[in-house]
């Protein structure tokens, strides 16, 4: 899942992030916004069933809803070996 | 006065709160594991800085699941009372028993130096004994220090008088460049509705004896014992 902040939350790790992009001479880029990348690997019955845990892994524990959004993305659902 | 402290693993202000509480407060005090499920018996529970779990995800975010803390919020809601200190502050708001949220310090260091506070409320338990018009010193020591609430629960705190510490300058003026880490309304420490819980980024602990360099910590173990 992705993590980030919400829009209308302050982030002083992208504006930073910003700034050194400019004195690198980014000049072009006109806003920064970091998050957090979290990756799991679930056991589940299918792909819904995996995403419906993550989401609410990220609902109870992974994100803050006061100042942090997420989207669960599954992906590579593979077969459990016989 | 019966205390204690919780100590997770990363407290590392455990000690401090311990000795304020015992030696300086004069409470009967206990310090107690974060695995502990039985904290009956206590009329006050004090949740130490530090880093508990290394601060991962989030700072708070892994000590709210630790067993002590269902404890802590049963007692709360018993109207025992709460006091959580720097990490302590960030499990409260973690755990959902105080509301807003702390963000990283807008100046992206860890900041550690004394700071002036305004005491913004004398209604609570822990600062009955505090005289609004004298500015407080305290040291604050944290990373992640930037109150954050939507503006409702701002406005809320405020009107409610739940706002209990703001950064000011030397006259009590909440200035900007008073707030040492862009905390919304330069807010450093908060109480839930029924007022038996407070959450505050700076240290009292570190600033209860002449030999510390100063004592206004004091008043908040002065208040609870009055």
């Amino acid at each position: 899942m992705v993590i980030r902040p919400l829009a209308e939350v302050v982030d002083p790790e992208g504006e930073t992030i910003h700034a050194g992009l400019r004195d690198l001479g980014y000049a072009g880029v006109s806003r920064v916004r970091a998050g957090k990348l979290i990756e799991l690997d679930i056991e589940a019955a299918g792909e819904d069933e995996a995403a419906a845990l993550a989401k609410d892994m990220s609902d109870r524990l992974l994100a803050n809803p006061v100042i942090e959004q997420f989207e669960v993305t599954v992906r590579e659902a593979r077969q459990a070996p016989a | 006065m019966k205390a204690c402290v919780i100590v997770f693993p990363g407290s590392n202000c455990d000690m401090d709160t311990f000795h304020a509480l015992k030696t300086v407060a004069g409470f009967d005090t206990d310090l107690r594991w974060h695995r502990d499920t039985d904290l009956a018996g206590y009329d006050l529970i004090v949740i130490p800085g530090g880093f508990s779990y290394g601060d991962h995800l989030r700072a708070g975010a892994i000590a709210r699941f630790a067993p002590a803390l269902r404890e802590v919020a049963a007692a709360a809601a018993r109207g025992v009372r709460v006091l959580g200190i720097c990490n302590g502050f960030q499990i409260l708001l973690e755990a959902g028993l105080l509301p807003g949220a702390m963000l990283r310090n807008n100046t992206l260091q860890f900041r550690h130096e004394w700071v002036n506070l305004r005491v913004d409320s004398t209604s609570t338990p822990f600062t009955r004994e505090c005289d609004p018009v004298r500015v407080l010193r305290m040291p604050i020591a944290h990373g992640e220090g930037s109150y954050f609430a939507d503006a409702e629960t701002i406005s809320r705190l405020k009107h409610e008088g739940r706002v209990v510490f703001t950064y000011t300058d030397d006259n009590g003026r909440a200035v900007r460049e008073a707030n040492p880490n862009g905390s919304l309304s330069n807010i450093a420490a908060i109480t839930n509705e029924r007022g038996n819980v407070l959450g505050m980024m700076p240290h009292p602990e570190r600033c209860s004896e002449p030999v510390l360099g100063g004592e206004d910590g004091a008043m908040i173990w002065r208040s609870l014992a009055a």
